[in-house]
């Protein structure tokens, strides 16, 4: 059983990675462990759980920005910026469901590891858009700060972006300064029933393509709806719209109109937008079970495509991101997680890339949870860990392929 | 204006001539100059008073070549400088005395358009606004605007995370570019990202982008496009002081506003691009705001309303309202010719590029005119007020070499100020050679290792555009040394469980 090291505070969190290079002990780095299921399992004979080193140190909304701890629950920072009307504009998505976790665990440092993004992604970036500056220790046991406070900062490599999603296995992330935005005002979803992949995925591509700014394009299969909260039967293609209130009714008129010819539409409210965005968001339609379950990453239009590649294989699916994210939820007994075969469709619709979310450990060991990369890449990669974590004592195999 | 750069190798420059014929295999015809004349051209970029005449300067055309042209000059450690459009003003693309001269101009197509999945692959001698008129015809876009983007290229654009005046709003070249392919010192090609979004794996994209030509050579550039606002309309907002102009900004961004573009202007930038342009901006103001709102046409005349109300409140002492597409643009053409326009009044002008918190904006701007008695030297000021990002332009005569040594302290002045305030160097230019020796005002030796290691990782004998951002160049070797601190477990103090 590792032993856990809580520290609450910088100096300690330094104390610990400087005697883990010096004696060349593994460290599993945590915060909730909301994401603990995603990627290599890592073996480790410590634990550094940051959930102590918790805090906000400074929110200037006038300014659009914050500063906090990295162990800060992303549900209390959520909360702050509500209250002033104010949000993070990449929608962090929250894993905790996929794994049948409570909803609402998670960390602001967890939130740069995992590079966490939500619908909103297509329109506004995911955190790696988002973070303007952080304080680190490297794996050699050396405290560091990259980035600032401000938005417009070309000073130096931007190596704030360099840690956004590289699950801990370059330096352990002590603070983070993030850019925040106004809340939207309003929010409205226009949707189309009856749409098959290919007809959804050219009506997200008309709607991206327009002028009225929809922030959220999700396609659900038939049958499927219910799991966001939709009492419907058909396949739904959902198109989100936000801003000021005239606004939004204004544009949800004309995308009523633009997709009236396509097929049924529909208009959802305020509380229902809401709750369906947060299921897309979250994955609910695949939240507490146990299958193993991909995320794949492709250009928006080659979604449909895609899928009709896989029409064989026993699978559930549904769109985000305008048909580019496609959430697979593979059959249990599906050899290797059907990952050969969904790679190679990528590669024939145009490429893009494939991570294994949930599945067993035996699975995440046996396969590659992230997209292999090219012979250059993979040794660039390696090359960069071992410039900033030499002895490879964090988070060791996490991103191994 | 002085800055000591890597001193050429003895050995490299003796060979000279093989080197020249060597390259001028790879890459025939006129695509090798080593004529003084023919490299003249070469010797600067945008910030001209550095200079420095390249060993030879080679103009590739395939990834092929570039691939080669590379590898031999790794294989021969060869210093190399890559070159755009050489539109940097911060010395990004000053040529070495022993470098090869990397010029990407040639490659300048516009590969595809994509317009279902909102994408453009293109080519990096491409120029900025090159982008945005092959996809226009769709109504469509490429946000980032630099003032240059008649001129520089996207190349360039993402050695330099280049900004503009939309990226408020709509972002700065990192969240704007998809994908790259680049070819690294050693001649292997990498390929990031495409059309499709967030790869797994470390993110390269977003630590090449700002890179400033020190870690890749980029050969192919995909960019996000985006359907163009349905409408744009701007406000034109004279403001008797410079507080209530950096308060109405503040107070517009406070109210949920986020406008396209918002800018400012003093009193002496106001005068010359006046005089130059004669835009009908107010003389008796002492700072003039520009804020476009761009959107849906409904939402657009509602903020208008908003913002002429917020200005109001603010003192505004001049207010209109742009009626029309041409008045929209003549409101904008003095802000846009801001830099030229100071260019008339002075034999020379310096120009700045720090980024500060935009509340710290009174405090500084006041610093800076007890400045200008300091050094006795005039200051112009516009600025990206939206996102603090400020363009001190400092008036000089470049014959006069101690107004020269002055404009340039006076700079160092007013970036170490904008550090001071919880802001940085460089918003948008970049550090290339000219904030080189400033680094430590912001970082400290921990810091820059860390930057430094990224460079190692790509480019470890360190032959790519040496001399650049770091103001030490440490060798790989010894940045890669563990200095161990044995430690003393078990932490009493930590708790456990």
């Amino acid at each position: 059983m590792a032993e856990t090291l809580r520290p609450d505070n910088d100096q300690s969190v330094l104390d610990v990675v400087r005697w883990a290079a010096a004696e060349q002990v593994p460290l599993e780095i945590l915060g909730h462990g909301s994401k603990r299921g995603i990627g290599r399992p890592v073996q480790a004979e410590y634990t550094l759980n940051l959930a102590a080193l918790s805090g906000v140190t400074l929110y200037e909304p006038d300014e659009l920005v914050f500063s906090a701890k990295a162990g800060t629950p992303l549900a209390e920072i959520e909360k702050l910026l509500a209250d002033a009307n104010q949000e993070l504009a990449f929608e962090p998505m929250d894993y905790g469901p996929i794994f049948g976790l409570e909803p609402g665990t998670g960390t602001l440092g967890g939130v740069l590891a995992a590079n966490l993004a939500g619908p909103r992604r297509i329109k506004a970036g995911a955190a790696r858009d988002h973070i303007l500056g952080l304080s680190a220790v490297s794996g050699r046991g050396e405290a560091f700060k990259a980035g600032g406070r401000v938005v417009k900062n070309v000073t130096g490599y931007d190596l704030s972006k360099g840690l956004a999603g590289s699950w801990g296995t370059l330096a352990v992330v002590t603070d983070l300064t993030f850019k925040v935005l106004p809340r939207p005002e309003r929010i409205a979803t226009v949707l189309v029933l009856g749409l098959s992949d290919d007809m959804a995925c050219a009506a997200m591509a008309e709607a991206m393509g327009s002028s009225h700014e929809v922030s959220g394009a999700a396609h659900l299969p038939k049958g499927m709806a219910r799991s966001c909260g939709l009492s419907v039967e058909s396949s739904v293609t959902a198109l989100r719209l936000e801003g000021f209130p005239s606004s939004v009714s204004y544009r949800s008129e004309a995308l009523n109109g633009m997709m009236r010819d396509r097929g049924a539409v529909e208009t959802l409210d305020v509380p229902q937008s809401e709750n369906f965005w947060r299921a897309i968001r979250d994955c609910l339609p695949f939240g507490g079970r146990s299958g193993p379950l991909w995320r794949v990453s492709v250009a928006p239009r080659a979604g449909a495509a895609l899928m009709a590649r896989l029409v064989n294989e026993p699978l559930s699916y549904f769109f985000d991101w305008a048909g580019g994210r496609v959430w697979i939820e593979v059959a249990s007994g599906a050899e290797d997680a059907a990952e050969g075969t969904i790679r190679r469709a990528i590669r024939a619709v145009g490429g893009g890339h494939a991570t294994l979310i949930r599945g067993s450990a035996a699975l995440r060991t046996g396969i590659s949870p992230f997209e292999p990369q090219p012979a250059p890449l993979a040794a660039l990669s390696r090359r960069l860990k071992e410039n900033f974590d030499p002895q490879g004592i964090l988070n060791p195999g996490r991103m191994g392929s | 204006m002085s800055v000591a750069m890597p001193g050429p190798k003895a050995e490299i420059l003796a060979r000279r001539g093989e080197i020249a014929k060597a390259l001028s295999r790879i890459v025939p015809g006129e695509g090798v100059i080593t004529d003084p004349d023919g490299m003249r051209p070469f010797e600067t970029d945008g910030l001209t008073a550095y200079r420095q005449m390249p060993m030879i300067v080679v103009l590739p055309e395939t990834v092929e070549q570039v691939q080669r042209v590379l590898r031999y000059c790794y294989d021969n450690e060869i210093r190399v400088v890559p070159r755009g459009s050489g539109t940097s003003l911060s010395g990004g693309a000053l040529p070495l005395a022993d470098g090869v001269l990397l010029v990407m101009s040639r490659f300048n197509k516009v590969l595809e358009v994509d317009f279902e999945n909102r994408a453009a692959v293109v080519q990096p001698g491409v120029t900025n606004l090159a982008i945005t008129r092959a996809v226009e015809h769709r109504g469509f876009y490429y946000a980032p605007d630099p003032s240059s983007q008649i001129a520089c290229s996207i190349g360039g654009n993402v050695a330099e995370n280049s900004g503009g005046v939309h990226c408020l709003k709509y972002g700065l070249t990192t969240n704007n570019v998809l994908g790259l392919e680049m070819v690294l010192i050693t001649g292997e090609i990498i390929r990031l990202g495409g059309k499709h979004l967030d790869s797994e794996g470390y993110d390269f994209l977003g630590l090449m982008t700002g890179s400033e030509g020190l870690l890749g050579v980029v050969t192919e550039v995909t960019v996000r496009i985006l359907r163009s606002p349905e409408t744009a309309r701007a406000l034109l907002l004279g403001f008797p002081t410079n507080e209530d102009a950096g308060r109405c900004v503040g107070d517009i961004i406070g109210a949920g506003i986020i406008p396209g573009g918002m800018e400012m202007m003093d009193s002496l930038a106001i005068q010359a691009a006046e005089d130059f342009v004669h835009a009908g901006y107010p003389l008796d103001v002492e700072a003039l705001l520009i804020v476009e709102l761009d959107g849906p046409g409904e939402e657009v005349h509602e903020l208008i309303e908003r913002v002429e109300a917020i200005a109001r409140d603010n003192n505004a002492a001049n207010i209109r309202v742009s009626q029309s597409e041409e008045e929209r643009a003549n409101f904008w053409a003095g802000r846009k010719a801001a830099f030229p326009a100071v260019g008339r009044i002075s034999p020379d002008y310096y120009c700045m590029d720090g980024t500060i918190p935009r509340k710290a904006l009174p405090k500084v701007l006041h610093r800076m005119k007890e400045m200008e008695t300091e050094f006795d030297l005039r200051v112009a000021n516009v600025f990206h007020a939206g996102d603090g990002n400020l363009h001190p332009l400092i008036l000089y005569d470049a014959n006069d070499s101690d107004q020269l040594e002055r404009a340039e302290a006076f700079g160092s002045a007013i970036l170490k100020l904008c550090v001071e305030v919880g802001g940085v160097l460089t918003g948008e230019h970049g550090v290339g050679v000219e904030k080189r020796d400033l680094m430590g005002e912001m970082f400290n030796e921990a810091d820059l290792a860390q930057q430094e290691r990224v460079k190692c990782a790509f480019d470890a004998r360190q032959l790519l555009n040496p001399g650049k951002v770091f103001p030490e160049l440490h060798q790989c070797a010894e940045l890669s040394r563990m200095h161990v601190h044995k430690g003393q477990l078990p932490f009493p103090d930590i708790p456990r469980f």
